[in-house]
Formats: structure tokens, sequence, C-alpha cells
């Protein structure tokens, strides 16, 4: 019976040291550690969360800088193809003016030598004409110094003419 | 002679709370087996449980202090 | 929650050591203890021989006007009585043991089974003169020990928490902040809900202020050794603020649950005086719960060491003493235990009391 009557001696100073540990405790240790350790806990938080976004702005960030480079080679492969679609385009072209011109330019060779040809044939023609009216003048010439002779041609020519 | 009643009778209500504990920690046991995951949850709710038996058992025990002189 | 980290964690295997060493201390001291009453059970001439371990244990869980060091060594208290004359302060070192009554201001008082008691002259107990023990006796300087230790503790890890602010915890602080964040994390918030803040610094309280004495209890030698928070006086007072604080924050639902039930208006008559026990026998439980379970782990720890002395044989030790060291482990646990459940329970009647209603 003794052991479960709560004595008033104890019970009273159980309540005054109590309380005053519990005041003391709860102004000088609680608030303090309390607040020590939900700011600090809070500040872990916040750092989490904030390394979360700084992953996500750094993957945001590489995927932008690939999409570009992305772009980038594309645009790079789109700029060389048609450099070479250009280049090929030009190398044609250069190619069949060349050639059109180059037989333009045998068809005005051609015609040249033509009539140069021509010329020269006319020339030589009318060369050889002189010379062969020269030779004959001087043939005739030759032939016609003496009348003798004049006169036998005249002769012959008229003796065909009788025969005819 | 009144001592030793009461400590039959705090042995009584001993037998009461181990049967009663012994329920809780086997069924727990088989919560826990059967869902491992709320494992915290079953332990805490099970310390309970057994605590508030064991109030019941200590009632028995305190009467049985009451014997003594 | 999770308490699995708390039997796993290193700091066991440390208590473990610890407490293996200190069980080896408590039965020195007892046996040191035990010697003496048996030279002093000797020496009240041979009438009495016989070793009664009831008396010695429930001597052992009582509380005391003095506190023993060990052997025929111990402190003095001071005594404080107020009588229905006035106030009365001496030392208990006049009583001398018990063995002598002493003549103050009004009465004269001796010792009766370590209760003050008012005598006249020839040493027959005066029952009707009033007197109320107010002395600092072995249980008060304990608690006061508990409480220095305490505002020592936290106090040091406050100032830690100031100076080394925003950084990690070291040494002492390391050692306490998982126990602060463990009564808040898995006692306060999971039971009380969103307003667990306000009642941190109680719960705290309560479960470091028992915890201590726990542990002091089980120390064996001089500072420990007292049975506080085996005492119904302590565990009634730290029930009765339980009480007090459960019921001025008890909201309106709280209130009409009590008074207002969800049941037939001419069930109320039976359902008040239900609710009202109701509200008184939950504290009573916890208060109850903490007094038997300390008595009775000292009281098992004391029937062990009692058991060599009632074979009057040193080889009962080999037995015996292997059984105290795991009931001592085993009260470790306890220690903390009790100290959980007791903040706990606390919690979860401030939860049920300042729960919002969600019917």
């Amino acid at each position: 019976m003794e052991l479960v009557t709560p004595e008033i001696g104890l019970v009273f100073w159980t309540t005054v040291s109590f309380l005053i540990l519990f005041f003391l405790l709860a102004k000088f240790a609680w608030k303090p550690i309390m607040k020590a350790i939900d700011e600090r806990e809070r500040s872990i938080e916040d750092a989490l969360l904030k390394a979360d976004a700084a992953k996500e702005e750094m993957s945001r960030l590489t995927n932008e800088n690939e999409a570009l480079l992305k772009q980038a080679r594309a645009e790079r492969d789109q700029i060389l193809a048609e450099a070479r679609k250009l280049k090929e385009q030009i190398v044609a072209e250069a190619r069949t003016t060349a050639q059109t011109e180059g037989a333009r330019m045998l068809e005005l060779a051609r015609i040249e030598i033509n009539n140069q040809k021509a010329l020269a044939l006319t020339d030589v023609k009318n060369q050889v004409a002189a010379l062969s009216l020269e030779i004959a003048e001087k043939v005739l010439r030759k032939e016609f110094e003496d009348g003798s002779k004049q006169d036998a041609l005249v002769a012959d020519l008229l003796k065909e003419v009788k025969l005819k | 002679m009144i001592g030793s009643i009461a400590a039959l009778g705090a042995g009584l209500a001993v037998i009461g709370a181990g049967i009663g504990i012994g329920q809780v920690g086997g069924k727990a046991m088989e919560g826990i087996s059967r869902q491992p995951e709320a494992a915290g949850k079953i332990q805490t709710a099970m310390i309970i449980a057994a605590a508030l038996i064991e109030g019941a058992a200590l009632f028995g025990v305190v009467v049985s202090f009451l014997g003594l002189k | 929650m999770n308490f699995s980290h708390i039997l796993n964690s290193k700091k066991i295997a440390l208590s473990v050591v610890l407490s293996v060493f200190l069980t080896f201390c408590t039965c020195k001291t007892f046996a040191i203890q035990h010697e003496e009453h048996a030279a002093e059970a000797a020496a009240e001439t041979e009438h009495e021989e016989k070793f009664e371990p009831s008396e010695v244990i429930l001597e052992h869980i009582a509380d005391s006007h003095f506190f023993h060091v060990g052997g025929h060594i111990s402190f003095p208290l001071p005594v404080i009585l107020y009588t229905d004359k006035g106030f009365e302060v001496f030392s208990s070192e006049k009583f001398e043991h018990g063995h002598k009554a002493h003549q103050g201001k009004y009465y004269t008082y001796a010792l009766v089974k370590d209760k003050i008691k008012v005598v006249d002259a020839e040493g027959k107990i005066n029952e009707e003169a009033k007197v109320y023990d107010f002395s600092i006796t072995k249980n008060v300087a304990s608690m006061w020990l508990s409480i220095v230790l305490l505002l020592v503790i936290f106090f040091s890890v406050a100032s830690a928490y100031k100076k080394r602010e925003g950084k990690a915890p070291k040494g002492l602080q390391s050692f306490i902040e998982p126990l602060i964040v463990f009564v808040r994390d898995d006692i306060a918030r999971p039971n009380i809900g969103r307003r667990y803040n306000s009642f941190m610094p109680l719960l705290l309280t309560i479960f470091f202020f028992i915890w201590i004495n726990n542990l002091i209890g089980l120390v064996p030698f001089f500072p420990g050794g007292s049975n506080l928070t085996g005492n119904i006086a302590v565990t009634f007072v730290l029930a009765v603020i339980t009480l007090i604080v459960t019921n001025i924050n008890g909201n309106k639902y709280y209130w009409k649950h009590i008074f207002l039930p969800d049941v037939p208006f001419w069930l109320y008559p039976i359902m008040w005086p239900v609710e009202l026990v109701g509200v008184i026998s939950k504290p009573f439980a916890l208060m109850i719960r903490l007094f038997a379970n300390i008595t009775a782990g000292h009281i098992i720890v004391l029937s062990l060491i009692s058991l060599i002395f009632v074979f009057k044989s040193a080889y009962v030790s080999l037995v015996s003493v292997p059984f105290v060291v795991f009931m001592d482990v085993l009260e470790l646990l306890v220690a903390a235990l009790q100290a959980f459940i007791f903040t706990l329970l606390t919690a979860l009647f401030i939860g049920t009391a300042v729960e919002e209603h969600h019917h």
C-alpha cells in the first residue's frame, strides 16, 4: 500500500523541479535547438532543390546545345550540299558554254578557211589566166615576127574555112 | 497470506497480458511478413497496443502491491 | 515510422558494453550493501538471523532520508517538515540512521520505517499531530542531479547549435540530434498532426527527463541507484501534467465527443461517467505503467541478488550474476522504451484532443 501512495513531499518537489526544468529547457534549449534543426533542414532542402534545378538547367542547356549543334551541323551539310550542287551546275554550265563556243569558233574557222580557200583559188585562177595570156602573147609575138609566117597562117586558116 | 494471494492474482493478470501481447506480436509478425513495406507502421501500432495491454496487466500487479504491508 | 535503425545502430553495442560494465558494479556495490545488512543483522544480536528479501527489496526501492554511498557511509539530507505549528528544518543526521528521535522546535520526531513520525517522550507515535514531510529525500536529490545533468547537456548542445550555425552536428550534438529528430518525426508529428510544434518542448522534456532518470536508477553506485521513475509520486506528477495539457488543449470536437456523443440523448447519463472515466484512466494508466515497469525491473534485479543471501552461498552468484547482467541489459532497453511509450502516449492523447473532426 505504501508503495502505491504518492508522498506529498515528493509530489511537491517533482512538480516544482519539473516545471522549472521544463521552462528552462523550453526557453534556453529546445527553442534554439529546434530552430537550428529546422533551419538546417530547410537549408538542406533548399540546397537539394537548387541542385535539382541546376541539374535540370544543365540538362536543358545540354539539350539546347545539342539541338544547336545538330542544327548547325544540318545547316553546314545543307550549305555544303548547296555548294556542291552550285559547283556542279557552274561546271556543267561552263562545259556547255565552252562546247557551244568551241563549236561556233570551229564553224567560223571553217567558214573562214573555205573563204580563204576560195579566194586563194580565184587568185590562182586569175594568175594562171594572166600567165597563160602572157605566155600566149609572147608565143604569138614570136610566131608573128616575120610576115611569111603570118601569111602562111592566114593562108591555112583560109584553107580551113574553104574546106568547110 | 494476503501477500501470497495477491501474488497469485498478479500471476493471473500476467497470464492474460502475456496471451494478449503474444497475440498482438504474432499478428504484427504476420502483417509484416505479408506487407514488409508497412513494417514501421505496424511496429508502432504494435508497441502502442502492447503498451495498453501491459497497462491492464500492471493494474493487476499494482493491486498485488496493495496486498503488501 | 521505422524503429529498426535504433536496434541496428552502433550505439546499441556501446550501451551493451556499458551495461555489462555497470552490472559488474551493481554486483559489487550490492554485495557491499548486503554485507552491511548482514553485518547489521549480525550486530543486532543473533536472535534475528533470518534474511528477509522482501524487506530488503522494499527498502531499496523506497525513498530514503539518507543517500547511501556504500558501506557505512551515507550522506545525510535536509529534512523539511510542515507541521500544524510551522516549518521545521534540520539535517537527517540527527536521526542517526533512524536509531534516535530528534527533538525539534515543536515536536519530537522519529524515523519509523524511514517515515518521519511525531513521537512523544516515551517514543510512542503520536497520530494526532499533523506533519507533512517536504524533505529533500534521496529521490529529490537524485532528481536534482538529473535536472542538473539535463541542463548541462542541453545547454551545451544549444550553445553548440548557436556556435556552429548551419554546420553539421558534432560530438554530443550529433548524439542528441537524432533523438530530438526522432521525438519530432516519429512521436510528435504522426500523432499530434499539424500543431505538433507547440508541444515539442513538453514532449522532449518528458522524454529526456524520464529516460535519464530511468538510466540513473540503473546506476547502482553512489549518485545513482534511486528509484525515481519507479516512484508513484513522480509518475503521478508526470501523468497529471499530461492530463492537464491534454484537457486545456482540447478543442470543441474533443469536448463534444465527451459531452454530446453521437448516441440517443437518454444514453447521456451513462456516457458521461464512461467518458470522464476514460479521460482520467488514460493518464492513470500512464502513471501506473511507468511506475510498475521501473519498480518491477528493480525488484527483479534485487531479487536475483537476494538469492545469494537467501541461500547463504557465494556459488549462487554463478547463476544469479549472469541473470542480473541479462536483466540490466534488458532494463537499459526498458528505460528507453518506457520513456518512448510515455512520450508517445502523451502525444497520442494530445493528438486526440487537438484533432480536427473528420466524421
